[in-house]
């Protein structure tokens, strides 16, 4: 695949540089039955195992959480890592991509050599996403008086004004977007780590009951109990590692529409975060859209992925209802989403999950249950049926699409190495 | 001081220190509706903020501004996660672009104020009256009183005004 080169405005010195060199997680429950310390260092661990590294070889670390987890320092003194450099953010689905481009600067400047990256949450048995429990019955303080005092705070009801906008002005269906859920459910049918295996048809999500409007029951991620790790470092040692290298092209973290504080000030409110981040991520990754063979675009709700694949220029703006509609994004389509069921399906733990599928999947080694073979690999049939392949068939170029909330995105292209 | 009161079983607050909210809402508690104009660029803004967002100046005057527009987007609950809301559902959560300074500083601006749709006595909007309102729909502020020095500021349907013959509403009621 030709990798164009052409463009001076971006730090393309760093493009293919940097590498993910292992990807762990641990089961995807609703009752994990231990604490987010012990979910995350089972990850941690998994995923320097899987970057075949011993402990010593990992001196950085970076988190984030909402008040929910476990502070790194806690990691890393049971795994016995002794950092150069932790830090733990506040922050949620729009993370992974930007701490990501966070562990290249730090490892650029010398800070450390190689960085876990890590997400622990009992979003299910303990601190729910959605407000619920304990959080609903929290005092409304300052800021929270123009918003929560109207019974306006769980994500849906907070998305849901972009996207009502987004119907009202495209003429976006309820069936267009269902497609999202029926085609992510389908691929989590050839997952067998995925929390939800059962496929869905689109008339199943759209007569499955209204939550807020838009959204049905099944328009809505799962909340679970897990914990995710990706390992970074220089693409040059990545070459001495277990699997085949995958390489960071290029990040976008955290870029944000005008007036975060109250992005619905600025319109168009149909337009989300991705229409500016698409600006720093094509030409830092010296790619587009249409090089690009599979997606991991944010499922908080199925129309968060349309949205997101609609402002970084997938499609046309307004025609995101019939690119997630017309089987594009289906395994065996042009460019699958969300191979491993995403949030919607596998699990949820604020993008990790859909980085390390897509790692994988540029491995060509998705985790699904084709027969392993003489050489320890599988053997993908790229035959879609339920249960069985989920490997996309010559996989190079991929592209994770992280969403916080309308007004802030982050984004990655990674490519096989 | 601070506030405190409580509105539909919920605690509400305001910090002594947040200034801002409790200008904001002390002519709420009034019925008033007041915003903040920039003293030099002369925008008015929403929320209630330190700076303005145009030109960075803390300085800013409370003018009354006129509180009537219409609805820009919304959703209908139907499953509330706060305990307060769960005997009301459905209700309306309205985004209002407000008549005043809709289009400035650019096209895509306006002020955009949320509140529920409410009767106009400030009560949540019965079913029949949440079926009436969509995206279009002419809306005035109403006040729901919280205690003293506090009122939440509400949208009901503006009797006066010359409604759109069909307000967009989600496909599926």
């Amino acid at each position: 695949m030709p990798m164009p080169d052409t463009d001076t405005s971006s730090p393309k010195h760093l493009r293919d540089k940097y590498a993910i060199v292992g990807v762990g997680e641990t089961t995807y429950t609703r009752g994990s039955g231990v604490t987010t310390r012990a979910l995350g260092t089972w990850a941690v661990r998994n995923a320097i195992e899987d970057a075949g590294l011993k402990a010593s070889d990992v001196d950085g670390m970076l988190s984030y959480q909402s008040g929910d987890s476990t502070f790194s320092t806690f990691i890393a003194g049971d795994l016995g890592l002794r950092l150069n450099f932790y830090m733990d953010v506040f922050g949620g689905g729009s993370s992974t991509e930007a701490l990501v481009g966070m562990a290249i600067g730090l490892i650029e400047a010398g800070m450390c050599k190689t960085v876990a990256v890590f997400r622990a949450m009992n979003g299910f048995s303990q601190v729910r996403i959605g407000g619920t429990g304990a959080r609903a019955a929290a005092p409304v303080m300052g800021d929270a008086l123009h918003g929560r005092a109207y019974g306006w705070q769980s994500a849906g009801q907070m998305f849901a004004p972009t996207f009502m906008r987004h119907m009202y002005d495209y003429g976006t269906t309820p069936e267009q977007v269902a497609h999202v859920k029926h085609f992510h459910s389908c691929h989590a049918s050839n997952n067998p780590k995925a929390f939800y295996k059962k496929r869905y048809s689109v008339d199943e999500v759209v007569s499955s009951r209204i939550i807020c409007k838009p959204l049905h029951l099944l328009d809505c991620c799962v909340e679970t109990d897990n914990a995710t790790s990706i390992i970074v470092t220089r693409a040059e040692r990545a070459r001495d590692g277990r699997h085949h290298p995958v390489l960071i092209r290029g990040v976008v973290g955290r870029c944000s529409k005008p007036r975060t504080d109250m992005h619905y000030q600025t319109g168009p409110i149909s337009t989300v975060a991705g229409h500016y981040a698409k600006d720093i991520l094509w030409p830092n990754s010296g790619v587009g859209p249409e090089d690009i063979d599979l997606t991991g675009s944010y499922d908080a709700f199925t129309f968060t992925t349309m949205l997101q694949l609609e402002d970084y220029g997938f499609c046309k703006k307004g025609e995101g209802g019939d690119y997630v509609s017309n089987g594009t994004i289906r395994l065996g389509g042009k460019r699958p989403n969300n191979t491993s069921g995403g949030h919607l399906c596998e699990g949820y733990t604020h993008g990790m999950n859909m980085v390390i599928e897509n790692v994988r999947q540029l491995r060509h080694d998705a985790d699904d249950s084709c027969p392993i073979g003489p050489d320890g690999k599988r053997q993908h049939t790229h035959d879609y049926r339920e249960g069985g392949c989920r490997q996309v068939k010559d996989a190079e170029l991929s592209a994770n699409l992280g969403w916080a909330n309308p007004g802030t995105g982050s984004a990655m292209v990674m490519r096989r190495g | 001081m601070g506030v405190q009161a409580t509105y539909l079983g919920m605690p509400l607050a305001i910090d002594d220190l947040d200034v801002e909210n409790l200008a904001y809402f002390k002519h709420c508690a009034a019925h008033n509706f007041h915003l903040q104009r920039c003293t030099k660029c002369n925008l008015l803004r929403y929320p209630p903020t330190t700076a303005c967002p145009w030109c960075m100046n803390p300085k800013s005057d409370w003018v009354p501004v006129e509180a009537k527009g219409a609805v820009h987007s919304y959703t209908e609950v139907h499953h509330a996660i706060q305990p307060a809301f769960k005997a009301a559902t459905p209700y309306l959560v309205l985004l209002v672009d407000l008549d005043a300074q809709k289009g400035k500083p650019s096209q895509q601006e306006a002020l955009r104020v949320m509140g529920n749709l409410t009767t106009p006595d400030g009560k949540l909007a019965p079913p029949d009256m949440v079926k009436k309102v969509g995206i279009g729909t002419r809306v005035r502020m109403v006040f729901a009183d919280a205690g003293p020095g506090l009122a939440i500021p509400h949208w009901t349907i503006d009797e006066g005004a010359q409604q759109p013959a069909k307000p967009w509403r989600y496909a599926q009621e």
